[in-house]
């Protein structure tokens, strides 16, 4: 078939302006993004940035206000130190918040298991290590009982943990005679729990056993969260418990496993808690739980469940570390440091439902 | 294990359930009410148990009260309501806000109840018929003069860290405050406020909430100001052991002397260890014991209390303890300390 026998048609009127139409396959309306939305969406793929950007800027801010004293290394491996029970804690909380839940009791098991721990040791004369593997015990005995009454008898997590808050509690002042076990005794009888307050030096700077503890529970909790089929069940079920269930998740056996952990975790910040304070002091961290909700938020977790990565909390948790360190160093009052703290919540639980908004 | 778990709950409801239960009256018995800050604290523990003590001995039925948290208000003025309902002839009341109570203890004594302050007094003292308390101030004084004392000349460029209590500085936390500084001889200004000094000595305040993990972050966080302190004010001795902590982990706990309030046993082995200087014993069991007697005597009589001869309250007593006493300042050894401590 060659064209030249083919004789030319006259073409048609439509064809006359086919040409002219438009040649794109179907497809939706192009959105142009402002640069609030392209942020948005970033931020929705990596929640985490967040508080990476606050803790990067505000440590530039307060190493510019507070002068070099700041930056030291002897002055971050403080801050370490000072966050490193609350961070546990965190990390412990993290753990329920990701099921949609709230765990407020967490700072009532680390005290009270704290007390067994030394209880058992001192005046007992438990031997340190079975007296520290029994506060485990008791430890994910307090978390399983919270998930028990979570998923059995199906309380809501809020009401739960309010009541085994108050139970800890009291449990805690019963079994330490509200005293305080001396750091003294404790090197005589007991040295094994002031264990994580022990230090290495690196350079300038004062890295505690407890700091590294804290880091390493975090590790093991991103791998078991990120890399396991129970850290995916987990982020499921916070996600949408029924879909979960639907696609063959045992929800409540997770739930369940995720508060016994969450215990276990607290009790070892319990441990990790005598070696920081260097006694044992049934007095000491009485609103832990609320500054652990605190860095938890803080750090980008979505008190909505089944969102968030487990590496917000430690950051979070060095957010308050460093604005309290920054702010008494610029010599600023108490208050003024509860009242950032307060307002840094706020905003990041806000900056949390923007984010939230770009899926809708 | 956790029905075990279940049914302990169960039995400790029972259980509280049962001591409210309201007692068979006998001919004079008389109810009075003791409202503490907490039950954490253990000198409110001794407090109860000296109060205790004496209900039994004279007769009372007493009813106890205590806030979760220092500083948990609204539980003490639902206390003071139920007193008031009970219909009981005193109430003893170491108030959480000592301003804020001052209205619903009015109601009380418009209902011819004795109010009695213990250890902090409110604001207007006279808001309560009568307060037993330790003097505070002087508590201060005797651990200001004795760090002075010990320091000798080097007190004049001596570096102080001042450990309080919370950021809202209760009068005890201000008492305490400016009467170690009063003792050592920094001019304090307005008596009834802390850090309105301009004293170069003074690296800083910082609040400690009365326990060791607070004691020992505050002296962290005044170390990072200034690392030369050598002398630290503690405004109880769980905050002062968290100090020696905090100043050991910086390799200082040598050279610095730590001074507390307190007199609680473990404050005192403490003493006897070294890690504190030296402390004001206080004597709660004392207070509790005295203020029972005089809702006795307000129901048998109707006489009130009086005030220690120039002061505005009732001075229960305070003696410093040390081991290292120093000229011109009047202690007892840690032997009598121990014998003497509550807790």
């Amino acid at each position: 078939m060659s064209d030249e026998n083919r004789t030319p048609r006259k073409k048609q009127d439509f064809e006359e302006t086919l040409g002219r139409s438009d040649t794109n396959v179907a497809s939706f309306a192009p959105k142009q993004r402002t640069f609030l939305q392209s942020a948005q969406h970033l931020l929705h793929g990596n929640p985490t940035m967040v508080p990476v950007i606050v803790l990067i800027m505000s440590i530039i801010i307060f190493g510019a206000l507070a002068g070099p004293k700041f930056f030291s290394p002897f002055n971050l491996s403080l801050i370490l130190q000072q966050v490193s029970v609350i961070g546990i804690l965190a990390a412990a909380q993290s753990l329920v918040i990701l099921t949609a839940g709230i765990d407020l009791s967490v700072g009532a098991i680390m005290v009270l298991i704290s007390v067994i721990m030394g209880q058992l040791a001192v005046s007992l004369g438990v031997p340190s290590p079975l007296a520290v593997l029994i506060g485990f015990g008791c430890g994910a005995l307090a978390g399983g009982m919270n998930g028990f009454l979570v998923t059995r008898i199906k309380l809501p997590p809020f009401i739960v943990t309010l009541g085994s808050w108050n139970i800890f509690f009291a449990l805690n002042l019963w079994l330490s005679g509200a005293q305080s076990i001396r750091s003294q005794t404790l090197d005589e009888v007991a040295p094994l729990l002031k264990f994580f307050g022990e230090s290495i030096a690196i350079g300038g700077a004062r890295v505690t056993y407890g700091s590294i503890l804290m880091l390493a529970i975090f590790a093991v909790l991103w791998f078991l969260l990120n890399h396991t089929a129970w850290g995916r069940h987990v982020y499921a079920l916070g996600d949408d418990k029924e879909s979960a269930e639907l696609s063959g998740i045992r929800t409540n056996r997770t739930l369940i496993s995720v508060y016994i952990l969450a215990g276990l975790v607290c009790a070892i910040g319990g441990w990790a808690s005598i070696g920081r304070v260097g006694s044992v002091s049934p007095q000491s961290f009485q609103e832990a739980n609320l500054q652990s909700i605190t860095a938890v938020v803080i750090g980008g977790i979505s008190l909505f469940g089944g969102r968030g990565s487990i590496a917000g909390p430690l950051i979070g948790a060095l957010i308050v570390g460093v604005f309290n360190s920054g702010l008494r160093m610029v010599g600023v009052d108490v208050l003024w440091q509860l009242f950032a703290i307060g307002w840094l919540t706020i905003i990041a639980v806000a900056i949390d439902q923007w984010i939230r908004k770009v899926s809708s | 294990m956790k029905k075990a778990l279940l049914g302990a709950t169960l039995g400790a409801l029972a259980l509280s359930i049962a001591t409210i239960a309201p007692h068979q009256a006998k001919a004079d018995e008389i109810g009075a009410c003791l409202i503490t800050k907490t039950d954490i604290n253990p000198f409110f523990v001794k407090m109860k148990e000296g109060a205790t003590a004496a209900s039994l001995a004279m007769n009372i039925d007493l009813s106890t009260y205590a806030g979760k948290i220092d500083g948990d208000h609204e539980t003490q003025v639902q206390a003071v309501e139920s007193c008031i309902a009970s219909g009981a002839k005193g109430i003893l009341i170491t108030a959480s806000d000592t301003k804020a109570i001052v209205p619903v203890l009015k109601k009380a004594r418009d209902a011819g109840i004795l109010v009695i302050a213990l250890d902090t007094p409110l604001e207007p003292i006279d808001a309560a018929d009568a307060t037993f308390a330790t003097d505070n101030f002087k508590a201060g004084q005797l651990i200001g003069e004795w760090a002075k004392a010990k320091l000798g000349d080097k007190a004049a460029d001596a570096k102080i860290a001042m450990l309080d209590l919370t950021p809202s500085a209760p009068s005890v936390d201000v008492l305490r405050d400016q009467g170690f500084l009063d003792g050592f001889g920094v001019d304090i200004k307005d008596k009834n406020k802390i850090g309105d000094e301009d004293d170069k000595r003074i690296v800083g305040h910082d609040v400690t909430n009365g326990n060791e993990e607070g004691g020992r972050k505050a002296m962290e966080n005044l170390l990072q100001r200034d690392s030369g302190i050598n002398v630290v004010y503690t405004i109880n001795e769980p905050a002062a052991a968290g100090a020696y902590e905090a100043l050991k982990a910086f390799n200082m706990e040598k050279g610095v002397l730590i001074v507390s309030v307190d007199g609680g046993c473990p404050g005192v082995l403490n003493v006897k260890d070294g890690v504190i200087g030296a402390t004001s014993q206080q004597y709660p069991v004392d207070m509790a014991y005295k203020g029972i007697e005089a809702i006795r005597a307000w129901a048998d009589n109707g006489t009130k209390p009086e005030n220690t001869k120039g002061l505005n309250f009732y001075d229960t007593g305070v003696n410093l303890v040390t081991d290292s006493p120093a000229e011109g300042v009047p202690s007892i050894g840690v032997d009598e300390g121990m014998s003497r401590c509550w807790g």
